[in-house]
C-alpha cells in the first residue's frame, strides 16, 4: 500500500505530505523513483531531502532540520491554491463512488460518531492537481456515498466539480487501499485499476460498499521491489505507521 | 536600547488571572504539532475558566483537554483529536453525549482558519478562497460564505475575520518587552498573534533586547503588541520547540490509553493538572530522566547572518 502510493509521485514534483502514511510514502518515493520530488507540510515546512527519522507529526524536530524552507501556513497553501502542487495525499474514515471523502463524522454500530474534522485534507482534495486517498478497504470505510462531504472529490459525478467552481485542474486521481489500487473514469466514478497480490476481485468487491467497476485491463498491483521495502524498513524499522 | 520600556514578565499564573477571562476567544496551539502552549492551557484548566472559544487548527491534545475539564463552550478549529494516535475522546463525549457540558463546534479547514486570522490581522471582514466549495463545511458553518467574484466568472468563498480576545504562543526566546524569536513550523502564529486582541508570549528563555535586534527576521511580532511575556520552560511538553526538546510521542499515546473512558480522565486531569500547583510541579512529576530524554541530542546551529553595514 505504501509503496503503492510512493508511485503516485513522479520524480520532480511538489507534493502535499499529509498526516500518517503518507509522510512514509513521501520519504519511500524520495529515497526509490522521486529523489527530485519536494515534499511541501501545511505546517509551513518545505524540504526536498526525507526526514532522517520516522515521523509521528510533520511537526518533529526531524523534518524541520535541514529543511528547504520553514514559514507559515499561507506561504504553503498559498502554493496549493495557485495550482503549483502536482499531487496531495489523504487519508480518511470513509471514501465513497465519486471520492468524496467525509474525516467528520463516522458511524459505528449505528451510533454517529463525531471524528477528529478536515485538517488540511478539504484543501489538498479542493485544490491539488491530483488527490490519492490511502485507506484500509472494507464496507465501512468504502461506502456508496459518504454522509458528510469533508473532503470534495467529484461530487456527483462528471462535472460536478467544475458546477462547484473547484478550480478545473484540481480532482481525485487515485484510491489506494489494502487491497488494490482504484482510479477513476471519465464519469467521474471509481473503478478497480489493480488488485494487490494474493488478492482476487471478488475479495474487492465483497468488501466493497457499492458495485464496484472492474476495468477490462485489470492488473495486479507490482510487488514492492527490494529498494522499496528496504526505504520502508529504513524510515519504519519498529512498524509504527506500516502494520503490514 | 530603550531603558523606559517596562517589564511584561509575569508568572503564568498572573498571565491567565488577567488576560484570559471566561467567556473569551483564545488562540491556541498556532504552530500545529509543535510549540503547543500546554502550560498555559492547564492553568486555565486550573483557574476554572468557562465559556471560552478555542481557536486554532489542532491544537493536538490540549483541545481535549480543556474539552473534558468543562473550559469551553465552542471549537473553532479545523482538526481536534490527537495527531499520532487520533481521536480526542473529551471532545468525543462533548459533542456525542454533551459530558462535561454541551459544545459547539465550527468546523474549518487548515486553510479557512489560516485565512480568517488573516483576514483579522489585515483589518479586513473575510479573505477570498476556493477552497471547500462543493463541500459540507461550507455549507454547516456560517463564517464560510459563497460569493461570486467581483473581477472575474469565479464563484469563491469568503471567510469570515476572526478577532480573538487573547493569542497564546510558545516561543524559543523573548526579551522582557515581548519581542520574541521563533523557529520551526510557524503554522498561524504571525497571524494568530497579529489578529488577537492581546498577546500571551510563553517563553523557554529570555534574553537580552540585544540578542533579538541581532536577527529581527526571526521576530514574531513586535513587542508592542504583547500583553505578558511569561518565562516557563518546559511549558510546551509533551509538544517539540525546536531547539530545545523533543516530541514525547509516548505520552500522546498514554494520554489516548487513558482517556477512552471518563473515569480515567478524570484520574488523568487530577494527576497532570489540578493536583500541581505549576508548570514547575508538572515537570517534577515527569522526571528528570523523561525530561532528560527529550532534551536535544544533536545540536545543529544555523550559520550567522551578518546584519551589518
Amino acid at each position: 500500500m505504501v509503496a503503492a502510493a510512493a508511485r503516485e509521485i513522479h520524480d520532480g514534483e511538489l507534493v502535499f505530505v499529509g498526516m500518517r502514511l503518507p509522510m512514509i510514502a513521501f520519504g519511500v518515493a524520495k529515497r526509490t523513483h522521486a529523489p527530485g520530488a519536494t515534499g511541501l507540510f501545511e505546517s509551513g515546512v518545505i524540504r526536498d531531502t526525507p526526514a532522517p527519522e520516522l515521523l509521528y507529526t510533520m511537526g518533529d524536530p526531524s523534518n524541520l532540520l535541514n529543511a528547504t524552507y520553514c514559514g507559515d501556513m499561507l506561504s504553503v497553501m498559498s502554493l496549493l491554491q495557485q495550482g503549483r502542487v502536482n499531487v496531495g495525499f489523504l487519508g480518511a474514515a470513509e471514501v465513497d463512488r465519486f471520492g468524496n471523502l467525509n474525516t467528520t463524522w463516522g458511524s459505528r454500530n449505528g451510533q454517529q460518531v463525531r471524528l477528529p474534522g478536515s485538517g488540511g485534507a478539504c484543501d489538498i482534495a479542493s485544490l491539488s492537481q491530483r488527490t490519492v486517498v490511502l485507506l484500509e478497504h472494507n464496507c465501512q470505510r468504502l461506502v456508496s456515498r459518504v454522509g458528510h462531504i469533508t473532503s470534495p472529490g467529484n461530487g456527483t459525478g462528471n462535472g460536478w466539480r467544475r458546477e462547484q467552481g473547484l478550480p478545473l485542474r484540481s480532482g481525485p486521481s487515485a484510491i489506494i487501499t489494502t487491497m488494490g489500487v482504484l482510479r477513476f473514469g471519465d464519469d467521474g466514478e471509481a473503478y478497480l485499476a489493480s488488485v494487490h497480490p494474493g488478492v482476487t476481485v471478488e475479495d474487492v468487491l465483497s468488501n466493497t460498499g457499492w458495485t464496484l467497476r472492474v476495468a477490462d485491463d485489470l492488473a495486479t498491483t507490482p510487488e514492492p521491489d527490494p529498494a522499496e521495502l528496504a526505504a520502508i524498513r529504513e524510515i519504519d524499522p519498529q512498524h509504527f505507521w506500516t502494520k503490514l | 536600547m530603550n531603558a523606559s520600556v517596562a517589564s511584561k514578565i509575569v508568572s503564568m499564573q498572573r498571565a491567565i488571572a488577567e488576560h484570559v477571562p471566561s467567556g473569551s476567544m483564545v488562540v491556541l496551539g498556532a504552530q500545529l504539532e509543535q510549540m503547543i502552549p500546554f502550560a498555559a492551557g492547564h492553568e486555565i484548566i486550573r483557574q476554572g475558566r468557562r465559556d471560552l472559544t478555542l481557536v486554532g487548527p489542532i491544537s493536538d491534545i490540549l483541545f481535549d483537554q480543556m474539552i473534558g475539564a468543562g473550559c469551553v463552550s465552542r471549537v473553532m478549529a479545523a482538526w481536534i483529536g490527537n495527531a499520532s494516535a487520533g481521536m480526542g475522546y473529551c471532545f468525543r463525549r462533548a459533542v456525542e453525549k454533551r459530558i462535561p457540558r454541551a459544545i459547539e463546534t465550527v468546523d474549518h479547514t487548515n486553510l479557512t482558519i489560516a485565512l480568517a486570522l488573516h483576514a483579522g490581522a489585515m483589518g479586513v471582514p473575510f479573505m477570498p478562497t476556493y477552497t471547500t466549495l462543493g463541500s459540507d463545511l461550507l455549507k454547516r458553518n456560517g463564517n464560510l460564505r459563497e460569493f461570486s467574484s467581483p473581477v472575474n466568472e469565479d464563484r469563491l468563498v469568503a471567510v469570515r475575520a476572526l478577532r480573538p480576545d487573547v493569542a497564546i504562543v510558545h516561543v524559543q526566546r523573548a526579551d522582557a518587552a515581548g519581542n520574541a524569536h521563533v523557529w520551526g513550523s510557524l503554522g498561524v502564529a504571525i497571524d494568530g498573534a497579529r489578529a488577537s486582541r492581546k498577546v500571551i508570549l510563553v517563553a523557554e528563555e529570555i534574553v537580552a533586547p540585544e540578542v533579538i535586534a541581532s536577527d529581527p527576521n526571526r521576530t514574531l511580532i513586535p513587542g508592542f503588541l504583547v500583553a505578558a511575556v511569561v518565562h516557563e520552560p518546559g511549558g510546551a511538553h509533551p509538544a517539540p520547540v525546536q531547539g530545545y526538546y523533543g516530541r514525547d510521542h509516548a505520552f500522546f499515546h498514554e494520554y489516548h490509553d487513558q482517556t477512552r473512558e471518563l473515569d480515567g480522565f478524570e484520574r488523568w486531569i487530577k494527576h497532570w493538572v489540578t493536583d500541581v500547583s505549576s508548570r514547575g510541579a508538572y515537570l517534577k512529576r515527569l522526571g528528570e530522566g523523561r525530561s532528560e530524554s527529550l532534551r536535544v541530542r544533536n545540536h545543529a546551529f544555523s550559520a550567522p547572518v551578518d546584519f551589518g553595514f
